[in-house]
């Protein structure tokens, strides 16, 4: 991008305005749809203004990790689908879904969100895995802070499915749902030029500076971080950015009831 | 009525659809004959004007023309010229000697005239059988663009955000301040002295886009305008007056002509 | 021999209810949208009951690697892909596997018929199909959606096209099978996706898994050029339903 577009775009963020007439703290319209995948065992769509994306919660058994026998386990996987952006490209999964996925992971399992002790089914023998994809429809900038809120909402709306022995009978949902003990939401701050933003445009993420990434409980625990952005962050822009995500996410956190 | 007709003015058309039967009625663009009908090939509008049927498309990416002015954007830099993004589906090329009016020696840094990332407002001079375009820079009102934002809108609303003789967008010039480009393939230049009357723009703009099939769209627009605190005056220019605006020897769309 | 042959006619014809209570030519509920992918330069969404596709058309636009540029005419790319979680049991390994690719292959010779490439030469129009949920017959809703987001994206088109799957089971000829039907394992059953051009009433996709005799599968067939017009009328419905606002005044 030319360094009149970031000029101009930042002269908007000195006038606390954003190119579709938002402040530079404020989110798009949030909209948060849970059970919308019924092949799935939970599933949430989320929409922040245009971008929209699906996260789905699908169970299996297997075996548990050795070094940790009673523990069942939890996997996230993001798939960047060329259909959601025509910068993304068909193929394995590149680094930017790798990160995402992993953001997203660190928020629920640092957490402790999901008890993985009560996963177990027969410790040492049988576990269930918990497996969360986060799939965008389309991306207009934000699929972390999307996909770290439809995860929540599609572990908080999913049940076990019944299990016969060593199999799984998918068409048979139970009652009984996940066993979640947190809520962890998270929120991204970007820094461009002096300013702080949430809720980025694609034209924001282009030209950003550093962003941070901070996942929270509503006790204001801190619970994941993730810093990206060539340049780097002082100690006192770090905490100014904890404080603008910790604050918002009171807000999003309200899209889970 | 026609019988032979199996369209009205006005309907929208899918591809597959017959529009007519029989040899009466002459085919437009975005359509075609299979036997005795003529059908439609692309999605879009119909307008009857006499014989002729015509499909104003309402999707897609534009269609270029020879004597659009277009905004187009530097993609690649060589040797010769620039290859311009041009919001179409074919590439567009500037080459060196319709660049500028003055001698650009061979070998020397086509960087220092446009480089990758610029916005210029550029004019179509021909469309060739392979469909490469051929641009140039070099007339009235065509230069390079610095600073403000772009929007995009969709081709087929162009013809109604610029209005009569540039009715519509003078409209808004002078009731925001702004500076504004409308370029035939969609993409709008917006350049405000504050954010806050560059939005504005933006919103007009997208109310048009939003209400372009509405006839008296110039009066709601005035009315929109000066609810949100603007001096807004709908000008009659007289047919005589010499337009300014390279995009007016086109046709355009008044009132009474909706889309 | 008479008697086998007797007994034979008592097993077949058992299928005497659809399991989901639908006569044997009856469409599941069917929720066409058009424009539903704003990145896109075309987009769709068809559900045909539980199945769910959407598809997005990127193009015409520049084709890289650029050996693969034809300047005689443009190449249509589709890729059929399912969600993770979009089977009807298990969950899906993400990536191609090969039965996604056979599916894209054999979606684009069902679209590329009535898509004119020479209008496009050394392009690309990139059609992406991507399943949310699916109760068999993914596939032609795949067609179907797809189909609707091309014309969406103003690609010059000598028709729509639209699909579904006809078959038998259990010696009944069936349209639009479900999954647990397509899973039936008390009779013989035959699975058929079908796409069609409706202006010439000719086939586009034809395969089949099972078994069936040539009688009904000729039944069958007519079943299905029977049933997709209907389908291709809620297509145009869709299609006009995003512009219908130009139609006021």
């Amino acid at each position: 991008m030319s360094k009149e577009t970031r000029d101009h775009i930042i002269n908007y963020l000195k006038n606390n305005l954003r190119y579709d007439g938002r402040n530079n703290l404020q989110y798009r319209e949030v909209t948060v749809e849970t059970n919308v995948v019924k092949t799935a065992e939970g599933s949430a769509r989320v929409k922040l203004g245009d971008t929209e994306l699906i996260a789905g919660v699908k169970f299996e058994v297997g075996k548990p990790y050795p070094d940790i026998p009673e523990e069942g386990t939890i996997m996230v996987n993001a798939e960047l689908l060329p259909m959601s952006n025509p910068e993304f490209e068909s193929g394995p999964p590149q680094i930017q879904a790798i990160e995402l996925a992993r953001v997203v992971d660190r928020g629920i399992r640092e957490s402790k969100a999901i008890d993985t002790k009560k996963l177990c089914i027969k410790a040492g023998e049988q576990v269930w895995t918990v497996i969360i994809d986060l799939i965008p429809l389309n991306d207009a900038g934000n699929l972390f802070d999307a996909a770290a809120l439809a995860a929540m909402a599609a572990l908080k709306s999913a049940h076990f499915p019944a299990l016969e022995g060593q199999k799984i009978d998918y068409k048979k949902p139970t009652k009984q749902k996940l066993p979640l003990v947190a809520e962890p939401i998270s929120v991204t701050v970007l820094k461009i030029g002096s300013y702080f933003v949430v809720d980025p445009l694609l034209q924001e993420e282009e030209i950003l500076d550093a962003r941070l990434t901070v996942a929270t409980l509503d006790d204001g625990t801190i619970c994941a971080l993730q810093k990206g952005g060539k340049l780097p962050l002082s100690i006192e822009e770090i905490e100014q950015m904890i404080d603008i995500a910790t604050d918002k996410a009171k807000e999003l956190r309200k899209h889970l009831r | 009525m026609d019988e032979k007709l199996k369209v009205n003015d006005k309907d929208i058309v899918c591809p597959g659809e017959v529009l007519a039967d029989g040899m009466d009625y002459l085919p437009g663009q975005g359509m075609y004959r299979l036997g005795n009908h003529i059908i439609a090939s692309r999605l879009g509008l119909i307008k009857i004007e006499g014989k002729v049927i015509k499909i104003i498309p309402l999707s897609g990416k534009y269609l270029p023309k020879r004597g659009d002015v277009i905004i187009g954007k530097v993609r690649d830099v060589n040797f010769s010229g620039w290859s311009v993004e041009t919001n179409s589906a074919y590439p567009a090329m500037l080459s060196m000697k319709d660049a500028t009016s003055d001698f650009i020696r061979r070998g020397a840094d086509l960087t220092r005239y446009f480089d990758i990332g610029d916005y210029l407002v550029t004019k179509i001079i021909n469309v060739t059988s392979q469909n490469l375009i051929d641009l140039t820079m070099k007339g009235p009102g065509l230069r390079k663009l610095e600073g403000g934002r772009m929007m995009r809108v969709a081709p087929s609303k162009v013809p109604r955000i610029i209005g009569k003789q540039g009715s519509m967008v003078s409209m808004i010039k002078k009731a925001t301040n702004c500076n504004i480009i409308v370029g035939q393939n969609g993409v709008v230049w917006i350049k405000g002295l504050n954010p806050e009357d560059e939005l504005i723009t933006v919103e007009t703009i997208n109310k048009i886009e939003a209400n372009s099939h509405i006839s008296g769209l110039t009066e709601r627009i005035k009315e929109f305008l000066e609810s949100k605190g603007r001096h807004a005056v709908i000008e009659v220019i007289s047919e005589t007056q010499e337009s300014q605006y390279p995009q007016d020897n086109q046709d355009q769309q008044g009132d009474n002509d909706v889309i | 021999m008479a008697q086998a042959h007797r007994l034979q006619k008592v097993i077949m014809m058992s299928y005497k209810k659809r399991i989901d209570g639908r006569k044997f030519d009856e469409l599941r509920e069917i929720e066409a949208k058009v424009g539903v992918i704003k990145n896109a330069d075309g987009s769709a969404y068809f559900r045909i009951g539980k199945t769910i596709a959407y598809a997005a058309v990127y193009g015409p636009r520049d084709l890289f690697p650029k050996f693969l540029q034809d300047p005689e005419k443009g190449l249509l790319r589709t890729n059929y892909n399912m969600m993770p979680f979009s089977g009807s049991g298990e969950r899906v390994k993400p990536g191609p596997s090969r039965r996604s690719r056979e599916i894209s292959y054999v979606t684009e010779k069902a679209l590329s018929p009535v898509v004119n490439l020479e209008d496009f030469p050394n392009s690309v129009v990139d059609v992406f199909i991507e399943l949310t949920q699916t109760d068999a017959g993914s596939r032609c809703a795949g067609i179907c959606a797809a189909s609707m987001a091309l014309a969406d994206a103003g690609i010059i088109m000598k028709d729509l096209v639209a699909a579904v799957s006809v078959g038998s089971v259990d010696g009944q000829i069936v349209l639009d099978l479900d999954y647990d039907e397509e899973a039936y394992d008390k009779g013989d059953v035959a699975d058929i996706p079908l796409a069609m051009i409706p202006s010439t009433g000719q086939f586009s996709l034809l395969q089949m898994d099972g078994k069936i005799s040539k009688e009904n599968l000729m039944k069958a067939l007519e079943m299905g050029k029977k049933a997709l017009p209907k389908i291709i009328e809620i297509q145009r419905n869709a299609l006009k339903k995003k512009f219908e606002v130009m139609q006021n005044e």
